[in-house]
């Protein structure tokens, strides 16, 4: 037997064997070929014919199918095609403000670069260019295009009208090159919380745009993540606010004859910043480039809102007053000596004017005595005040969502003796931020828990740690109120809104050491309406001078008081603050009604 | 009968492939229309980013308030202040002749003004009436 895998023997041909005969044998007589039976083949004949129908139907059937499948299914917008997938995936994603309105956004844009090899005439096109272009050297780009190199960027962002200049240039070595430019719509407004942008890689039919300042800072990787689809990044600011305060802010500036102004309006419950202003300020859409010389805190792009470290100055009152009302060492009508002649670690504590042998917790407030907070700060010791000021985010750089906030950390003593508790509650020898004063003015007064200051809007809200008891809250908002009505800040009055605030005046340092005799900080920390907050607003004045009542004022109460009141006049209806004229909530009993 | 059905069958094996020829080319034609759609769609959306921005832009906080302070005589815009706050019992029932609720959705028509008090002018301070405006024969509003 041969198996299939075994070579077939080759078997040697006999060459004796005799050759057959030329002569065809006689055809053998074939078989008749016996026909099968005609009903087998025609069995055979049906089945084939039936598969054949069958493979037919069912490619029939399958593309049937598949068209039934097109049909049913429902028509959808494309979003990973050619044309729109790549308009989402590169542009950066806009910001916008509350209640959507456009803060930051991206519009086409064009570049110009030249590619020297494809030039016909190097000379005119130098020429050209610099007609077009009058900072262009004619010169120096006619070197460049006859030099060896085969490309240059000349332009990253050329104007349309530009664009047919150079195009009725006719050198077809000077091409132009796609870009998405980013647009700020509304100028200077929020300049400093949107900061800015720069070009990062580019190329001829794309360029990367790069936050690099402030909000577009922070939130870059998001920005620019394609997962977004384009979302835009709803910030917590309100425009309308922001430019209502903006202005008031400008004017009271140019009033006050002031250097910078900054002004902050928080949500006292959420800790969402409705607006952060400072001035002067710039455009983000040509931001400047930063000062190189002289003093950076008068360079425009420095945010004092979040940068300005200053001594704050007797707005930190409420802080010592508060801490010892919540210690249970004193209440608000304990009597507290304030004679002058006060010595601290020898260095003496002086008062405005002389308020007499001794004044109420609520009066020291209200009539701002240093000396009476020395007192209540001695009384509470050094460690329980750093421990206070600590839970209100005094000791640590703000947590807001700016990159500039996480440079500024507060400027704290390294030892901490009596002097320093002594000064520290009236705001001296320590410096924070108008934002800081925000955020601890919020936590204290929104019924004493904290809050931490956020730009962004809808983030969900849970009450922070309690600082105080809500009863100590709503007596410290009544003493502010009293400020008002009775104190240092009687030009804050808004009529219907129950304005409660606390001035502070704070000499301004030298950098050789020492305070400035004639310059000042002035501060307005208040909170409206004070019986029920809603909203905290700080505003500080740097450098302010006016002359009022026959003499030149520089203290916090005719300066940046009635910035405030302007302020407060202009933003409490925007923001939907119904005004109360209810003589009621001036009662006491309203405020402590409202702690429980 | 053979013949015919041996015809017939041909006849719609040939009119089928004209018809799955068809088909193809269909196919091919619309997959070209929606790629052209897909195009078409993205150049909307690069037009509606910058529309948006255009409207942004021209809505900006200062411009709005420079064309506020420019039309003030006409439109006589004012920043929205406390005083316009007012609660539902300072808004006057409206000034109506001789009507009576019987008439019903008639009424309106006989309405002639409203009439609005102005408490921050004082107590004495005259109603301000607002009347719908007149219209010209064609109907159109009358400055």
């Amino acid at each position: 037997m041969i198996g299939p895998f075994r070579r077939r023997r080759i078997v040697p041909t006999d060459p004796f064997r005799p050759v057959p005969s030329l002569e065809a044998a006689p055809p053998k007589a074939r078989p008749a070929p016996t026909r099968e039976p005609a009903a087998v083949v025609r069995a055979r004949a049906e089945r084939r014919l039936k598969f054949t129908a069958g493979c037919f139907l069912a490619a029939f059937m399958t593309v049937g199918l598949k068209m039934g499948t097109i049909a049913a299914t429902d028509a959808r917008e494309p979003v990973t095609t050619r044309g729109a997938g790549a308009a989402i995936v590169n542009a950066r994603a806009d910001i916008v403000d509350r209640a959507g309105r456009v803060l930051a956004t991206n519009v086409d844009a064009t570049a110009l670069y030249a590619q020297p090899h494809l030039m016909v005439d190097p000379k005119a096109a130098a020429e050209g260019l610099a007609r077009i272009f009058p900072d262009m050297d004619p010169e120096v780009w006619h070197r460049r295009f006859t030099s060896d190199s085969r490309f240059f960027w000349l332009k990253p962002n050329i104007s349309p009208e530009q664009q047919q200049a150079v195009h009725d240039l006719g050198e077809p070595g000077l091409l132009f090159g796609r870009r998405e430019m980013r647009l700020y719509p509304n100028g200077p407004l929020a300049a400093h919380v949107l900061g800015g942008y720069r070009y990062g890689q580019q190329d001829v039919r794309a360029a990367e745009i790069i936050g690099i300042a402030g909000i577009e800072k922070v939130f870059d990787d998001e920005l620019r993540d394609p997962a977004r689809e384009g979302a835009p990044l709803r910030l917590s600011l309100d425009l309308g606010v922001q430019s209502a305060v903006e202005s008031v802010l400008a004017s009271g500036m140019r009033l006050t004859n002031a250097k910078g102004a900054a002004a902050i309006v928080m949500d006292i419950h959420s800790g969402e910043l409705i607006a952060l202003a400072s001035l002067p300020d710039f455009d983000p859409n040509a931001r400047p480039r930063p000062l190189l010389e002289g003093d950076p805190a008068e360079d425009p792009l420095f945010n004092r809102t979040v940068q300005g470290l200053y001594e704050l100055g007797s707005t930190f009152k409420i802080f010592a007053s508060a801490q010892s009302l919540d210690l249970g060492l004193t209440n608000a009508s304990t009597m507290i000596d304030t004679k002058p002649g006060l010595r601290v670690n020898r260095r003496r504590i002086r008062d405005f004017h002389n308020y007499g042998p001794e004044l109420s917790v609520t009066d020291i407030i209200v009539k701002s005595s240093n000396i009476g907070t020395t007192r209540l700060a001695l009384q509470i010791g050094a460690e329980r005040q750093k421990a206070f000021l600590a839970s209100l985010g005094f000791f640590d750089p703000s947590p807001v969502e700016l990159i500039e906030a996480r440079g500024a950390r507060p400027l704290i003593p390294d030892r901490w003796p009596d002097i320093v508790t002594a000064t520290v509650s009236y705001g001296h020898g320590m410096s924070a931020s108008p934002l800081h004063l925000a955020t601890g003015y919020a936590s204290l007064l929104n019924g004493g828990t904290r809050v931490q200051p956020t730009l962004l809007a809808g983030r969900p809200s849970e009450p922070g740690p309690r600082v105080v008891s809500a009863r100590t809250s709503a007596e410290s908002r009544l003493m502010l109120r009293k400020v008002v009505t009775e104190g240092t800040a009687s030009l804050a009055e808004v009529p219907g809104y129950y304005v409660g605030g606390k001035t502070g005046t704070a000499d301004k340092p030298k950098h050789t050491g020492g305070y400035w005799e004639d310059k000042t900080i002035t501060t307005f920390a208040s909170i409206f309406p004070a019986h029920d907050p809603e909203y905290v607003l700080v505003v500080t004045l740097d450098e302010p001078q006016v002359f009022a009542a026959g003499e030149e004022r520089r203290t916090a109460g005719w300066t940046a008081v009635p910035v405030s009141a302007e302020v407060t006049r202009r933003i409490a209806p925007l923001l939907g603050v119904r005004p109360d004229f209810d003589p009621a909530h001036e009662a006491a009993a309203a405020y402590l009604a409202a702690a429980r | 009968m053979r013949p015919f059905l041996y015809a017939s069958s041909i006849l719609s094996v040939v009119a089928l492939a004209f018809w799955a020829y068809g088909e193809g080319y269909k196919t091919r034609a619309t997959a070209r229309a929606v790629s052209h759609l897909s195009t078409e769609i993205g150049r909307r959306h690069e037009e509606l980013a910058m529309l948006r921005a255009e409207w942004a832009y021209l809505n900006r906080p200062d411009r709005l308030r420079a064309l506020a302070e420019m039309n003030f005589e006409r439109l006589q815009l004012m920043p929205l202040a406390s005083e316009h706050y007012a609660l539902a019992e300072q808004v006057a029932y409206p000034v109506v002749r001789d009507a009576s609720w019987a008439d019903g959705p008639a009424l309106d028509e006989k309405l002639e003004a409203i009439a609005t008090l102005r408490h921050e002018f004082g107590a004495d301070a005259p109603p301000a009436l607002i009347a719908p405006p007149t219209l010209a024969d064609d109907g159109e509003q009358l400055p």
